[in-house]
């Protein structure tokens, strides 16, 4: 089971111990703790207080088949809910608590990349997309029968790419190694030069310009620098990583050691999430056929120092990893709290190094600029958002996948390609993205417009826009670090508030709390994640006030909490029923659950 | 002295390179109201209370190095509606029951909200349970009154070199917690001299054996808020006689 | 004046302790009553609420008369104002919410030390507990709030001589704390 080999000896591998443990033992046993506590010389309650901060770990045992349904809001709109209640029912089992023989498990998990063919779930880690009931049954009767998931069927494990628009990115295919050879016979001055003449900004979301951020490196004082690769694509309705990393690796990976080459890097990481483990052996597969071709490893390409190696670690159900100083500390086998900046990692970063990070589609875009040139790319898009940009196409479309379209395409081109009947909303990149009504459909993807790291849900006229604000409120309320305060409180404050409007108990004042919660969490929070949380929230205040103002009560107040119910325990310890036992509400003002 | 000055409020504050907005603050006897910050211990810039705009963009003045010439808004209404905000945030995220907490009149998270003119916690109490930790024999720990600032947990790393704390959990679960077999204090090598124990802004460590020794009306807040008395680690009249 | 502001009072999950240091104004009282009338309260021992311009809650919210006496205050008055720590925020009975109900009962009826006659009373005369205690303004709207335990005479005095002169509140920094 140990993808380390020998006993636990370094501790930046912390995490990536707990993820072999509870792998193996379907939980981490106090003896585990104990153990690596020794082994690792890391007090146990650290090692408890890495466990405690990722969902996919636990210290009681799951179910011998753990399965996690996708939460995401398009996994919702396709019937998650609904099958998730039928397989509980036919396994009699409740979400969350292992069944009482362990055999299953049943909860819900944060997006897990499958948008394009969900509802989808992960069962011990590997996904099985679209589900419907007949697949549900199937499932039920095959856990009843217990039969080893090498046994089930083989199509339940497909995951289909699902790339509907292709431009220069996805078709201009590179020979293994071309942009190493470039930069073995160009010198890396000329290659830096060349991304930077190719105006390459970062594929993640934020936009900052990738050969200034490789300079920056390259001339931090440092004996030793770190290319990171981040795979933890966790902004809900984004999925255009799990296709890169399964069809596109080798220049994913050419990427990073290209990266390595120029700015004199000779330790790799790709932090891959959780939730993409199935990934991890046709990666490893790919690390192993590049050192053999000497693409990787001690002197690539023969050339003598050129010394690059790439470990593969794994994240285990933390969204806030994807943010780049929570990802290297989660790296250095911590809780994947963010830090503060300065020091920017590219002068200290994974263990004080200076360090690259970049996302998936930045390290594939760049090994291709290496080998087509700067013009190549520059050629698409628009002045300042050169090339074109990988969508991840989610939600009510007829033709969800990936789509590749030159920087400056407008929203409406794309929601026609895509097949959208009737769409009154996109969210566009993500839940901490915007929401765009349609009278914004005109706008275009570009970093000076409407910027994306790439998911662009769709949602029809049908839809209630409300269903998205609850699953983003819950979403941000589980995914908050809770380092700071704002985020820590506010995202659960807001979380309860939309839960008392969902069910038609809140008042215009409770939306003014909302609003104000909102506002403190945008200017005050310490990372990008509660800076951006409460987006949704103040978007569709402008732009969908309807689906608030419908389910207003038309009184000035309403309690925060149903007061009849907070009589319960007393009406159970006391046996009484009587009048006086119960609180009656004016229908005006009381919860009706 | 240093050439380099930047403006908070409209008074000019001089700097040396490297120093954040707060340390050219305090050492030019400017307040910015904060929780997690302690000139002893790196900052962290976690409590957020320490929100001021620099030239018209947020940043907490804790972690943000100051800039030549820039301008800082730090007592303006629109920040302060803000720092209450976070303030009552944190008064319904824990039990902060004043009247029974044997730190009430020198806690800082109070001190601030009078500083701010917080009158009500307002939202609505989430009234966590927490454990209370009696296993050492010179400190009781009240979890109940914790703000996850995350001091304890540096001067224990830093200046006592034991790591005794930790913060553990995620979002609203993150709590603090005891590096020790059992989870208890009693069971770790923490002493009552230690750094860690004197650094929480709030009640959560309480020496036993004693208690409530400065009646109310010489407490540390009660006559004079603390921008003018100073942080309870660092009380100005300390300050003043070293 | 021809008419004075009709004001009344009442303690829920409470002390009497804001009762107490409303009366600690002291001969400052005898100027209040020239401003105010004081219908319902424990004061005087009026026990029917009449509408009132300003309702003086102390306490937080624990059982079923709570809540209705709480409500009828706002029903019947203008402005209604939160006094104290439990009022605020639960206060000192709030610290009863660290446990279930039901601990907290048997605690106090069936296992604590000195119990006669151990049962938990279920007369219908009773209040029932609330499962948690709660400050009030999760159960009614509250216009002011005055914190303290108890908040002092002089902010008491500050806040009603503001208030009846329509300026908007302001206490100097000694007259506000939590404790």
């Amino acid at each position: 089971m140990n993808r380390w080999r020998d006993i636990p000896q370094r501790s930046d591998l912390l995490l990536q111990y707990l993820i072999d443990i509870q792998q193996r033992d379907s939980c981490i046993s106090t003896e585990s703790i104990q153990k690596l506590s020794t082994e690792l010389a890391i007090p146990a309650a650290q090692i408890k207080s890495v466990i405690e901060f990722y969902s996919f770990l636990h210290t009681t045992p799951r179910g011998h088949f753990n399965i996690l349904f996708s939460d995401n809001i398009t996994d919702q709109m396709a019937g998650s809910r609904a099958l998730m209640r039928q397989l509980c029912q036919q396994l009699n089992v409740r979400q969350g608590d292992p069944r009482a023989d362990g055999r299953v498990t049943v909860d819900t998990t944060s997006c897990t990349g499958m948008c394009d063919q969900g509802p989808a779930l992960l069962i011990n880690n590997f996904p099985i997309t679209r589900l419907d009931s007949k697949r549900i049954e199937l499932i039920a009767q095959l856990i009843e029968q217990d039969t080893p998931l090498e046994q089930w069927p083989a199509e339940f494990f497909e995951i289909n790419d699902n790339v509907h628009r292709a431009d220069i990115l996805l078709t201009h295919n590179t020979e293994d190694g071309d942009a190493l050879r470039a930069l073995l016979e160009e010198g890396a001055e000329t290659l830096l030069q060349r991304i930077g003449d190719a105006e390459l900004r970062g594929r993640g979301g934020a936009g900052f310009k990738t050969a200034t951020k490789w300079r920056l490196c390259k001339q931090a004082d440092a004996a030793q620098r770190i290319v990171v690769c981040n795979a933890d694509e966790g902004e809900p309705g984004t999925f255009k990583d799990r296709v890169l990393l399964q069809s596109y690796a080798a220049q994913v990976i050419e990427g990073m050691t290209l990266c390595a080459g120029i700015i004199g890097a000779s330790k790799g990481f790709i932090y891959l999430r959780g939730e993409y483990r199935y990934l991890l052996d046709s990666l490893e597969k790919e690390l192993q056929r590049r050192r053999d071709a000497k693409l990787l490893g001690n002197n690539i390409l023969d050339q003598q120092g050129f010394n690059f190696n790439i470990e593969i670690h794994l994240g285990a159900g933390a969204y806030i990893c994807g943010e780049e100083s929570a990802l290297l500390e989660s790296l250095a086998g911590h809780r994947g709290i963010p830090q503060k900046r300065p020091p920017f990692p590219v002068t200290r970063g994974y263990l004080g190094l200076p360090t690259v990070v970049n996302n998936v589609e930045t390290l594939m875009t760049a090994c291709q600029i290496a080998s087509h040139g700067s013009d190549w790319f520059t050629d698409k898009g628009t002045r300042q958002s050169a090339g074109t940009k990988l969508l991840s196409i989610s939600g009510d479309c007829q033709q969800p996948g990936i789509y590749e379209y030159p920087m400056g395409t407008s929203v409406s081109d794309i929601l026609i390609d895509c097949g959208a009947d009737g769409p009154q909303a996109v969210q566009i990149a993500g839940a901490a993205g915007q929401t765009l009504c349609h009278r914004e459909f005109k706008r275009k993807i570009a970093i000076e417009d409407a910027s994306t790291g790439g998911s662009f849900m769709v949602f029809n006229r049908h839809r209630d826009m409300l269903d998205m604000v609850q699953n983003f409120a819950h979403f941000f309320a589980h995914e908050s670090c809770g380092f700071c305060t704002p985020c820590r409180v506010g995202s659960t404050l807001i979380s309860n508030l939309v839960d008392k409007l969902y069910t038609s108990h809140a008042t215009q004042n409770d939306l003014r709390d909302i609003e104000r919660i909102a506002l403190v969490m945008r200017h005050a929070s310490h990372c990008g994640l509660g800076t951006t949380a409460s987006n949704h929230i103040l978007d569709t205040f402008n732009n969908f006030p309807d689906a608030y103002q419908r389910r207003l009560r038309s009184t000035e107040y309403t309690p925060a909490f149903d007061l009849d119910l907070a009589v319960c325990e007393a009406r159970a310890i006391t046996g009484r029923d009587d009048d006086d036992a119960h609180i009656v509400c004016p229908p005006q003002e009381g919860f009706k659950p | 002295m240093s050439n380099s000055r930047f403006v908070i409020d409209g008074k000019d504050i001089p700097f040396r390179p490297g120093q954040t907005i707060m340390d050219a603050a305090m050492a030019a006897g400017v307040y910015i109201p904060h929780l997690c910050h302690n000139p002893d211990y790196a900052s962290t810039g976690n409590c957020r209370l320490c929100l001021v705009k620099l030239n018209g963009r947020y940043v907490s003045a804790c972690t943000q190095p100051a800039i030549a010439d820039s301008q800082v808004d730090n007592q303006i209404d629109e920040i302060n509606q803000q720092r209450k905000t976070l303030l009552q945030m944190l008064f319904v995220e824990g039990n902060h029951q004043c009247p029974g907490c044997e730190k009430s009149g020198r806690c800082q998270l109070q001190a601030v909200a009078y500083y701010v003119g917080m009158l009500s916690p307002y939202f609505t109490h989430f009234y966590p349970r927490r454990e209370l930790d009696a296993s050492h024999p010179e400190m009781v720990l009240d979890f109940n009154r914790c703000i996850l600032c995350g001091l304890c947990v540096r001067a224990s790393h830093s200046a006592d070199k034991k790591n005794i704390f930790a913060i553990s959990g995620r979002g609203m679960d993150s709590r603090l917690v005891i590096n020790s077999t059992s989870g208890k204090l009693g069971d770790s090598n923490f002493s009552a001299h230690d750094a860690a124990a004197s650094v929480c802004p709030v009640g959560v460590f309480l020496p036993k054996h004693k208690g409530y020794e400065v009646p109310i009306g010489q407490r540390l807040y009660d006559r004079e808020p603390i921008a003018q008395v100073g942080d309870v680690a660092h009380p100005n009249h300390q300050r003043d006689k070293k | 004046m021809s008419h004075k502001i009709r004001v009344a009072t009442t303690s829920l999950a409470g002390c009497f302790g804001c009762h107490m240091s409303l009366l600690d104004i002291d001969e400052r009282l005898l100027e209040l009553i020239t401003l105010v009338e004081f219908e319902r309260s424990p004061i005087n021992d009026i026990k029917q609420l009449e509408p009132v311009d300003v309702g003086i809650i102390e306490g937080g919210v624990a059982n079923t008369d709570n809540v209705e006496v709480l409500r009828e205050f706002r029903r019947q008055s203008k402005i209604l104002v939160a006094i104290g720590a439990c009022a605020i925020n639960g206060g000192i009975p709030a610290m009863r919410n660290h446990f279930e109900l039901k601990e907290c009962l048997e605690e106090s009826y069936l296992d604590g030390i000195g119990v006669v006659n151990p049962m938990i009373p279920n007369d219908p005369e009773i209040p029932l507990l609330l499962n948690k205690v709660h400050p009030i303004h999760e159960v009614v709207k509250v216009d002011y709030v005055l914190p303290g335990c108890p908040p002092s005479g002089d902010t008491i005095w500050t806040f009603l001589t503001e208030l009846l002169e329509g300026r908007p509140i302001h206490f100097p920094y000694s007259e506000i704390h939590y404790d």
